[in-house]
């Protein structure tokens, strides 16, 4: 049977995945990308721990739907974003967009 | 490794998840990428089936990849050029990220491998959707109701973001 372990190294190697991706990607739209594997992992712990701890209730996959619902509202501001940076600058590289630095 | 047909299922569901996710972050076509992250998605949504979760295995596929990653091919659309592939998709931060990843990644599963859960092997209620439909609309009627203001919110901020002045 495949255990609760199982589940979260997946979701650890997922998550690791999207954290390397954050730190290597140039373009804003790849570093949103990668953000949302990250969401991804987060749910699969989030499942893998109702049903492997309190499998009567259903709180985690709950808390799920909200992280769902939380990425799609933070995809649909992040994109907006994105696309007035583009209109603005002509680019969407992060390490070109460097008016917030000293 | 285990033998049996659930363990199959998992080991070529997480297969599937982390090698796409390794091209989602490496390929050099964004749009590529793009793609792969629909595959990635479709993956875990498999998980949640294996996890006795129908109800978010929909969910994951209407909100995910029927919404998300078309929005996210729509901004690479609209910004056009810059996809191709000459131009170079990740900076000079690749080795010191994998030392810092690979490190995470050993620490999170050490922590994972001494730490004992306290299991619970109660028999799941059959139906996931009913259960999560009762609870949101009585234990969780609030965070249900503070949830649409946020997604209301996020819409107006979107369209003020981006509309042209």
């Amino acid at each position: 049977m495949v255990g609760l372990n199982h589940y979260l190294t997946l979701s650890a190697i997922l998550f690791c995945v999207g954290i390397f991706g954050v730190l290597t990607r140039r373009n804003a739209i790849g570093i949103l990308m990668s953000i949302e594997l990250m969401f991804n992992a987060v749910n699969i712990n989030f499942v893998a721990f109702s049903k492997f701890v309190t499998p009567t209730g259903f709180a985690g996959q709950i808390f799920a739907i909200f992280v769902i619902t939380v990425a799609a509202a933070e995809a649909t501001v992040g994109l907006a974003i994105v696309l007035l940076i583009y209109r603005n600058y002509k680019g969407i590289n992060v390490d070109q967009i460097n008016i917030m630095k000293w | 490794m285990l033998t049996g047909v659930p363990a199959t299922i998992f080991y070529i569901l997480a297969a599937m998840i982390i090698g796409s996710a390794v091209m989602v972050v490496s390929m050099k076509n964004i749009f590529h990428s793009a793609l792969f992250l629909v595959l990635c998605f479709f993956s875990v949504a498999g998980i949640y089936i294996l996890l006795g979760a129908e109800f978010l295995a929909a969910v994951q596929i209407l909100i995910y990849v029927g919404a998300i990653t078309i929005l996210m091919i729509f901004a690479i659309m609209l910004t056009h050029k810059l996809y191709s592939a000459k131009i170079k998709q990740s900076n000079e931060q690749v080795v010191p990220g994998l030392i810092i990843v690979g490190a995470l990644l050993i620490a999170t599963l050490f922590a994972l491998g001494n730490t004992a859960w306290k299991l619970s092997f109660e028999t799941p209620e059959a139906q996931s959707t009913v259960g999560i439909g009762k609870l949101l609309l009585t234990e969780y009627v609030l965070p249900f109701e503070v949830v649409s203001v946020v997604l209301l919110t996020a819409l107006i901020g979107a369209v003020i973001i981006a509309r042209r002045e």
